[in-house]
């Protein structure tokens, strides 16, 4: 069939010029959508003093580590990745085993709560008690400055639970009727037969947690600004960018005690390394998981 | 007594009967009942804080001593200027984002989708959403050096095109600021919106093209009246979908680029919620303010969600 209709396809002047003038587009759209980042890659392995003078644009011109050895010889930026890197696995591991967990109770017809249940839950997606009041329970529960705030707060997140529930439900249901036949509970269908068979909708949901704890600064910036050994790498990475903005002499050396002036790092450098680094873990697992953070994008769609 | 007695238990008999039920299911409320109680106190419980909206709060007496003020704080801040300001900021940014996010993912699907070659269509559509991932604050650190005015590469390159003969201060220019934040949110969601798009194009009936081709139809001609037509229920209903978070305009390149003469077009209600309750400690009048957002936003929300529903039905039936 195919090749009957590449035979049949006429190649005109008009589709060729079509073909041509895309490529070009998409070429377009790949330079644009990669050179921010490559220039900081780029930008990270120069000599910090020689960036100054400007011009780096693709590779660097006088390589060096420096920065790098900077970024990791700061105490502070390496508890913030310690932290970062704490959060995101807590942070994941919960997220993905509570909301499996509500949604196998949500997707069971015969829970006299389920539709009581899933309205409560659903709720919650819609109204937010907003920034004050909800400042003021994280206060009154003892959670400022404690790394829990990380954590519980957005350990239930409802949007995945519906995800995770519409795959549950296009599980053939003579698979649990079989189990229930055997006799097995309810707890052991969820440990022995939900979570192994539904593997591809929580490593999407699992990514999405990583992503979403990796990239959060809010809530160390409103929690626990106050306590630097709670700081997390995007909460540095915001500081440090906000400093940079205040300041118009935004090339000033940051550390200048017991330094060399040709090896003096500058904000834009340091900026540029913490970058790469902060990036560095989603830019890792993306080209090989990146089916899984498409596949729930069409699962979350067809919900409800 | 043994009438009391008797009617005792056919009270207990009949509390059985209807306790069975949801004793045979305990293990299912056994495994919700905990996270129900969880998001009762994240969730739920944070919302008696709007009581701080009625009275003039303050931390050290708590809820209950509080004076109460009625409408006051609401209409100190309905004649608020700065109110209005980010009122009207967030509007505008958010509805500047809603139409270019469209029409490039739109756009962009469109030109995806022609695409022959199958493994250059994959690497650019992987690299296109590969930024919805990135955070951003570092999408603003990106957008700080991109667009820097000394060796900034969007200056470099415009005044190697000849368009301007010296670097623009694009972040210190009020004027550019909302199509910033606009071009950063194309920039990071473009490719990501692209998606459903590109799954709607998809499922479009292949013997239409075939038609459209015996009938002489250039490429063009297919896509403009093949493939956009095939995916007018999907825009609609995400363009409905996505109204009902128009006061969401976004928080980070406001926050981080909202500074000096930029501060009048960028604070958004989040921001001026930030600065009244936070930074102010004016907690009644930011949780007046975030009320005003939230039943708005619930309002609009319900809207359309109820409208895309609808347009769905009609889809199905």
């Amino acid at each position: 069939m195919n090749s009957i209709k590449r035979r049949f396809k006429r190649t005109t002047l008009e589709s060729v010029i079509f073909t041509t003038v895309n490529t070009i587009i998409m070429l377009i759209v790949i330079v644009v959508m990669l050179y921010p980042f490559w220039n900081t890659v780029a930008v990270s392995l120069n000599n910090p003093q020689d960036t100054l003078k400007g011009g780096i644009t693709l590779f660097p011109r006088k390589f060096s580590t420096y920065n790098y050895e900077t970024v990791f010889g700061n105490r502070l930026l390496v508890t913030a990745a310690v932290n970062s890197v704490l959060r995101t696995v807590l942070s994941t591991i919960l997220g993905v085993v509570v909301s499996a967990m509500i949604a196998y109770v949500l997707s069971r017809p015969e829970f006299l709560w389920r539709k009581f249940a899933t309205r409560y839950f659903l709720v919650t997606m819609y109204v937010s008690a907003g920034l004050i009041p909800n400042y003021f329970l994280i206060r009154d529960l003892g959670l400022i400055n404690n790394f829990l705030v990380y954590i519980l707060p957005g350990m239930v997140s409802v949007f995945n639970v519906i995800v995770v529930r519409s795959y549950i439900r296009s599980l053939p249901s003579s698979l649990f009727e079989a189990a229930f036949i055997d006799g097995v509970g309810h707890f052991r269908c969820f440990l022995m037969i939900v979570l192994p068979c539904c593997k591809p909708v929580l490593a999407t949901i699992a990514l999405w947690c990583a992503v979403g704890a990796w990239n959060s600064w809010f809530d160390t910036f409103i929690y626990c600004s106050s306590k630097e050994s709670l700081t997390t790498l995007q909460y540095e990475m915001m500081k440090m960018l906000a400093a940079s903005m205040a300041s118009s002499r935004s090339q000033d050396a940051i550390y200048s005690a017991g330094q060399t002036a040709s090896n003096l790092v500058t904000p834009v450098s340091m900026r540029a390394a913490i970058t790469v680094v902060a990036a560095l873990p989603i830019l890792m697992v993306y080209p090989f998981l990146q089916k899984y953070f498409v596949k729930g994008v069409m699962i979350g769609s067809v919900k409800e | 007594m043994t009438v009391l007695k008797s009617k005792l238990n056919m009270f207990m008999m009949s509390l059985q009967r209807k306790l069975k039920p949801y004793l045979a299911q305990k293990s299912l409320f056994f495994m919700i009942i905990p996270w129900m109680i969880f998001t009762f106190i994240f969730s739920y419980l944070p919302l008696t804080g709007w009581i701080m909206a009625f009275q003039n709060f303050r931390p050290g007496k708590g809820y209950w001593r509080s004076p109460f003020v009625g409408f006051d704080q609401f209409k100190f801040l309905f004649s608020e200027p700065g109110f209005w300001r980010s009122f009207r900021n967030t509007l505008g940014m958010s509805t500047m984002n809603l139409i270019f996010s469209f029409v490039f993912a739109i756009g962009f699907a469109l030109l995806l989708n022609e695409v022959k070659n199958t493994y250059f269509k994959r690497t650019v559509q992987t690299i296109s959403y590969l930024p919805h991932f990135l955070s951003w604050i570092i999408v603003c650190g990106l957008i700080s050096s991109i667009l820097s005015s000394s060796d900034g590469a969007f200056n470099n390159l415009l005044m190697w095109l000849g368009i301007i003969d010296r670097p623009i201060l694009w972040l210190g220019e009020p004027k550019y600021f909302w199509w910033i934040v606009a071009f950063a949110n194309v920039w990071k969601e473009t490719g990501w919106n692209s998606i459903i798009y590109l799954a709607a194009m998809s499922s479009i009936d292949p013997a239409l093209y075939e038609a459209c081709e015996i009938d002489g139809g250039s490429r063009y001609r297919k896509m403009w009246h093949i493939t956009l037509p095939g995916i007018r229920q999907t825009i609609l209903v995400l363009l409905i979908m996505n109204l009902g978070w128009i006061l969401n305009a976004g928080f980070e390149v406001q926050y981080l680029f909202g500074r000096g003469v930029v501060m009048d077009v960028s604070e958004t209600i989040d921001i001026f919620v930030l600065k009244y309750g936070i930074t102010l400690g004016n907690y009644s009048l930011a949780t007046a303010a975030g009320i005003f957002k939230s039943v708005i936003s619930i309002i609009m929300i319900v809207t359309t969600n109820y409208l895309s529903g609808k347009i769905e039905e009609e889809r199905l039936f």
